[in-house]
Order: structure tokens, then C-alpha cells, then sequence
């Protein structure tokens, strides 16, 4: 029971709770009717966007490393994904299996394009890695914005690049329409399973933290050299954590893509890996917890400033600065530390007393 | 003759690059923050000198020199209001308010300016009623605004050169991003360096926002993004913090990314861009002209 206790496993069960009371609310809301539409339509992108967060906490906050392409991940889970729902649609009639199946094939391919390009992505340090990661961003957008991809009626696969496949039968399908991107698309993405896919994030995240796998990427992180010296592999070490986080942010990008009818690499651009950036930062680096909320609330904010029309981005710009000013603050900082400690203080009176 | 003009015209882009790198550059270097709002500074100088030219009727130069003026504030004030207060916090803390400086210019020039694309008077810079001269026999033409913009980038160049060599300032500015602690002992007055430095930057970008628009003539509030985003790869590429970096750097990419239109393929010039620049970054992890950090154990 005391191990159980432990502060940090209280903050990581938290986490749990939170998603999961946020989860039955909305259940009881939609189940009333109570949940206007346009609140309704943004359960899904919220799911995805908390679930970016958190796997890009994995790369920012526990690796350490600044990534500036995580889209990238995404784009590439989500084109996988659709792929291999508009392929699969005839042998697979449930949906909640094709969606599984499809999230999976994100993950595993964003592991795949983790690993080609963390090997180089890796080698290098700060600002270098983080110029290397949004280049990398880019260049899978430029790519998907340039992907044909048709089946034929038999169900062969032809890819061609810039122009469409050439050796295309007449009768077959085209599953991606270069710079159009997909359409067609089956809505099959479910609020359900948004939230099954936050837990099974949390659950890996928490756990990998927790393991040696964790610890060691934690120490690099802390002091690089001193974990070289104590035997640490940091390349192999860098290497899950990059990975396991793309291969979170794939799925994430599967989810997303099957909510719309269309899905094009534009969505997938510099701006939103800044917008995840921005809610990881926000939540704190590290903090799980942080980045649920930062994502759900920022996600939510600017269509909640619908009123203010053509106001709203204005606005959440400037919130946006504000409250990285306040959190800043230094008077601010002493003032709530100071808060902390009497807090504490009083605490360790009750101790006492109880003794 | 392609090959000519190929090289001319990534010579004039690479020109513009090399402008907005290098206001990306000395920021980086004497305030150690990516500064991502730099590319929005250029979209909002480029819209001055538009409405300039346009709606008032003044010539070019006083345009230009209009768009400098008030971007220089406008730098200053964003350095004042959003930045100052983060001398202290944590790099990735000020790179997020960066951002958020970012959305905000761009969303007030939305509101302020419309989303419809304008078009920048695409004969800018002429002389004697003609746009451009041609040599070969006429084979091949060199319009002024290329000429104008390579000029352009190269004064500026050897007068930022000479600044940071030789002035009392420019001595302020490097020791300033050699070590700020030991600058202050030294009595230079580190907040005002930095302003400074901010101020030169946004200038800086002013030109380059009117030299950009004048090359490709489609003006919007998202005008400045893309090239800011190219710039300060290309300010990465050369070695940040260094300025012949910058210059190199941003040359170097311009060209790169004009032989890559003209030779291999438009749709995919960024991705072959970048990823040229992935594998230079790879043989020289720090840039071409970047210094190499020895660590302390």
C-alpha cells in the first residue's frame, strides 16, 4: 500500500482518473444531450492533439531533445492508416477492428520512418537536432503532397511520384491523389476510442518512465557525459525513446485522419508540430498530467472564441504570450514557492502533532 | 545559358535568405533564442513599403527606408514587451512566446490587411523605363531587381562586417554573446546591446521583406513564413551565431534550391533541399563555418 503511495505513482495515477472522470462526463453529457454540436465534433481532434502531446513530452520533456517535425509522424500514421482502411474496407466489416488494425499500421510504419530518421536525426545536438527534425518535417510533407497511389482491380498497388502510376488498369481505384490528398475517407474514428488510446499512451509512457529503459534515458538527458561514462548506450537508449514517440504520434495520425472524409499533407505542416510543441511546453516539460490538460484546453480555446469572430487567433496569440509571461514571472514564482512551503510546512506541524 | 540564369536567380533568392539569416543569426548569438516571429518582421515590412508605393504615391526609396523605420520599432517593442521579461527563463520558454509573437503579427495584419493576396508592383526598381538589361547578345536578361538585391546583400554584408569588427558597439555585441556575465563586469550595458541588436535584425528584415516581394510579387499575411522558415535553416546551415555563416549559408541554400527547380523537379525542390542540408549537417554536425564546442567533463 505505501508503494502504491509513492508521489510519484499518486501524480501518475492522477493522470488516469483525470482522463478517465473527463471521459465518463462527456459520456453523460452527449447521453442527455447536453453537449452543444460543435463541442461534440471536437472530441476526437482533442483525443488526438492529448495524445500527440504526450508522445512528444516523451521526446522534449523525457528525452530532453527539441523536435520540430513531430507532424511529420503524424502525417505519415495518418496516410498509412486511411490506406489501409480504404484497402481493407471489404475484409474487415467491424469498424471498431478496422480502426484498431489501421492505428496499428500507422504506429508501426511512423516507427519505421522513426528509425530511418532517428539513426542520423540522433548524431547530432540542440539546435542542430531540432533544424534536422523540422527539415525532416518538410520533406515528408513534400512528399505526401507528391504520392500517387492507385490499386487495380485485382488489388495490386501502384505508386508513382509527382505524376500518377502509369501502369494503372482502367476500372482501379485511386487511394492517394497527390497535393488532394485522400477523400472518401470512412469516418470510423470513435470518441471511444480516442480515449482507449490516451490510456494505452499513458500506461506506455508511465511505464517506460518507470523501467531502467526510463532511468537511463532520464540520465542522458541529465548529463549526457556522465551517462556515457557509466555505461549507458545513448544511442540506443535515444533511439526507443524517439521511436516509441513517433510510433504513438502514428497512431495519433490514423485516428485523426479517419474523423474527416479528406485527409492532405498540408494539415500535417510546421504550424501544427509548433502547436504541440506549444501545448508540451505549456503543460510543462515532463509533466503528463500538464500536457493533457494544455492540449484539451488549447485545443478547445480557440473554437470556444468563436464569439470574438475574427478576434479569436488574435486573442489566443495574446494569451498565449501572457501566460508565458506570468508563468515566468519571477515575482510571481517566489509568491507561489512561497505558498508551497507554508503548505508543506504546515504539513510536517500536522506530522509532528500526529506523533 | 540555363545554367546561367540559374545561377542568377539562386543567387538573387539566396541574397534574400542570406539577409533575413543574418537578423536570425545575431539574435541567436547575443540572446541565444530562435527568434521565430523574424519571418513575420519581413511580412509586415514588405506590407509598409506596399502601401507605401501604392496608396500614398512615395517614391521607392523613401518606401524603403519607411518599412526600416517602423519594423525597426516594431522590433524593438516586441524585444521590450515579449522578451525582455524572459532573460532568465528557460530557452524552450521563450521560443514558445516567440511563436506567439509569430501568430500574433500575423494575425493582426490579417485583420488589418485582409487575407486577399496583393500584388507588389512587380517593376520596382527601374531605371530608365526598363526593368532589366540584357547581356550575351541578348540571350541573357538580368532584370535590375536581381542586380538590386545582390548589391543589396553584399553592402550589407561587409557594413554588418565592419560594424561588429570595428565599432565600440559591435565589440559590445560580441563579447555580449561570448559571455554575458563578464560583458556586464566590463560595463557594457547587456539589455541595451540586445535591443540593439534586435533593432539592426528587424531593419534588416524590413529590406529583405521589400526585396522578397519585389522577386515574387504575391503579398499576404503568410508571406514571410516559408522564407523565414528557409532562412533559418539556411542560418543553422552556415554555423549559427556566425555571420559569414549566415551569408554562406543562405547563399548556398538559394542556389541549391534554384538548380534544384531547374534541374530535377519543381513539386520536390523543398524535400531535396532539406534534405541536402540533412546530409550536410551530417559531415559537419555544427555548420559549415560554426564553431566546435569543446565540452568540459
Amino acid at each position: 500500500m505505501k508503494k502504491l503511495l509513492r508521489k510519484d505513482n499518486i501524480k501518475n495515477l492522477s493522470s488516469y482518473i483525470l482522463v478517465i472522470v473527463a471521459f465518463v462526463v462527456c459520456q453523460i453529457l452527449i447521453g442527455a444531450k447536453a453537449m452543444p454540436s460543435m463541442y461534440q465534433s471536437l472530441l476526437i481532434p482533442v483525443c488526438v492533439y492529448i495524445v500527440m502531446a504526450l508522445s512528444l513530452n516523451l521526446t522534449v520533456g523525457i528525452l530532453g531533445e527539441l523536435s520540430l517535425g513531430h507532424a511529420g509522424f503524424m502525417s505519415v500514421g495518418a496516410f498509412t492508416g486511411v490506406a489501409i482502411a480504404l484497402a481493407l474496407k471489404e475484409v474487415i466489416t467491424a469498424t471498431w477492428l478496422l480502426l484498431a488494425v489501421a492505428m496499428v499500421c500507422g504506429a508501426i510504419m511512423a516507427a519505421i520512418f522513426g528509425v530511418i530518421i532517428g539513426i542520423p536525426v540522433l548524431r547530432l545536438k540542440g539546435d542542430y537536432l531540432a533544424i534536422v527534425t523540422l527539415a525532416f518535417g518538410e520533406i515528408i510533407k513534400s512528399l505526401f503532397t507528391n504520392l500517387y497511389m492507385g490499386i487495380d482491380p485485382e488489388g495490386g498497388f501502384h505508386i508513382g511520384l509527382i505524376t500518377k502510376p502509369e501502369d494503372l488498369v482502367e476500372g482501379s481505384k485511386m487511394l492517394i491523389n497527390g497535393s488532394i490528398g485522400i477523400s472518401g475517407v470512412q469516418k470510423i474514428s470513435t470518441f471511444t476510442a480516442g480515449f482507449i488510446l490516451i490510456i494505452i499512451s499513458l500506461i506506455i509512457i508511465f511505464n517506460t518512465v518507470k523501467s531502467r529503459t526510463g532511468r537511463a534515458i532520464m540520465a542522458i538527458r541529465d548529463n549526457r557525459i556522465a551517462a556515457e561514462c557509466v555505461g549507458i548506450n545513448i544511442t540506443k537508449y535515444k533511439m526507443t525513446a524517439f521511436v516509441l514517440s513517433a510510433a504513438i504520434a502514428g497512431a495519433a495520425g490514423a485516428l485523426y485522419s479517419l474523423n474527416y472524409s479528406t485527409i492532405s499533407a498540408t494539415k500535417f505542416d510546421f504550424n501544427t508540430s509548433i502547436l504541440i510543441l506549444v501545448f508540451v511546453v505549456l503543460g510543462g516539460q515532463g509533466n503528463m498530467i500538464g500536457s493533457i490538460i494544455a492540449a484539451a484546453v488549447l485545443t478547445i480555446l480557440p473554437e470556444a472564441l468563436r464569439q470574438f469572430a475574427d478576434y479569436r487567433m488574435l486573442v489566443y496569440a495574446i494569451v498565449l504570450i501572457l501566460i508565458m509571461l506570468a508563468t515566468n514571472n519571477p515575482t510571481l514564482k517566489m509568491f507561489f514557492d512561497k505558498i508551497k512551503k507554508a503548505i508543506r510546512f504546515k504539513k510536517k506541524e500536522e506530522a509532528k502533532e500526529d506523533m | 545559358m540555363t545554367f546561367l540564369s540559374s545561377l542568377i536567380s539562386g543567387i538573387s533568392l539566396g541574397s534574400v535568405y542570406a539577409i533575413i539569416a543574418l537578423g536570425y543569426t545575431m539574435v541567436y548569438g547575443i540572446a541565444k533564442m530562435l527568434n521565430f516571429a523574424h519571418g513575420d518582421v519581413i511580412m509586415v515590412g514588405a506590407y509598409v513599403c506596399y502601401f507605401a508605393f501604392n496608396s500614398f504615391g512615395l517614391p521607392w526609396y523613401i518606401g524603403v527606408l519607411l518599412s526600416m523605420i517602423i519594423c525597426t520599432i516594431l522590433g524593438v517593442v516586441i524585444e521590450k514587451l515579449a522578451y525582455k521579461p524572459l532573460r532568465a527563463a528557460a530557452s524552450l520558454a521563450v521560443l514558445i512566446t516567440a511563436i506567439g509573437v509569430s501568430y500574433f503579427l500575423q494575425n493582426a495584419a490579417l485583420l488589418l490587411w485582409s487575407s486577399s493576396p496583393k500584388s507588389f508592383p512587380q517593376k520596382f526598381f527601374n531605371i530608365g523605363g526598363k526593368s532589366g538589361f540584357t547581356i550575351f547578345d541578348g540571350k541573357l536578361e538580368i532584370s535590375y531587381t536581381i542586380l538590386v538585391t545582390i548589391i543589396c546583400c553584399v553592402v550589407i554584408m561587409i557594413a554588418l562586417t565592419l560594424f561588429t569588427e570595428k565599432t565600440k558597439l559591435g565589440k559590445a555585441m560580441r563579447a555580449v554573446s561570448e559571455n554575458k556575465e563578464a560583458a556586464q563586469l566590463m560595463g557594457i550595458n547587456v539589455n541595451r546591446t540586445i535591443s540593439i541588436t534586435f533593432a539592426i535584425g528587424s531593419g534588416l528584415a524590413a529590406i529583405a521583406g521589400v526585396l522578397l516581394c519585389s522577386a515574387y510579387p504575391i503579398l499576404q499575411p503568410t508571406t514571410g513564413s516559408m522564407p523565414g522558415i528557409k532562412a533559418f535553416t539556411a542560418a543553422v546551415f552556415g554555423g549559427i551565431g556566425s555571420i559569414p555563416g549566415a551569408f554562406l549559408g543562405g547563399l548556398l541554400l538559394g542556389i541549391l534550391e534554384s538548380f534544384t527547380k531547374f534541374y530535377l523537379s519543381t513539386q520536390l525542390a523543398d524535400a531535396i533541399v532539406f534534405g541536402i542540408l540533412i546530409v550536410m549537417l551530417l559531415i559537419k554536425p555544427t555548420g559549415l563555418l560554426g564553431k566546435k564546442i569543446m565540452e568540459k567533463v
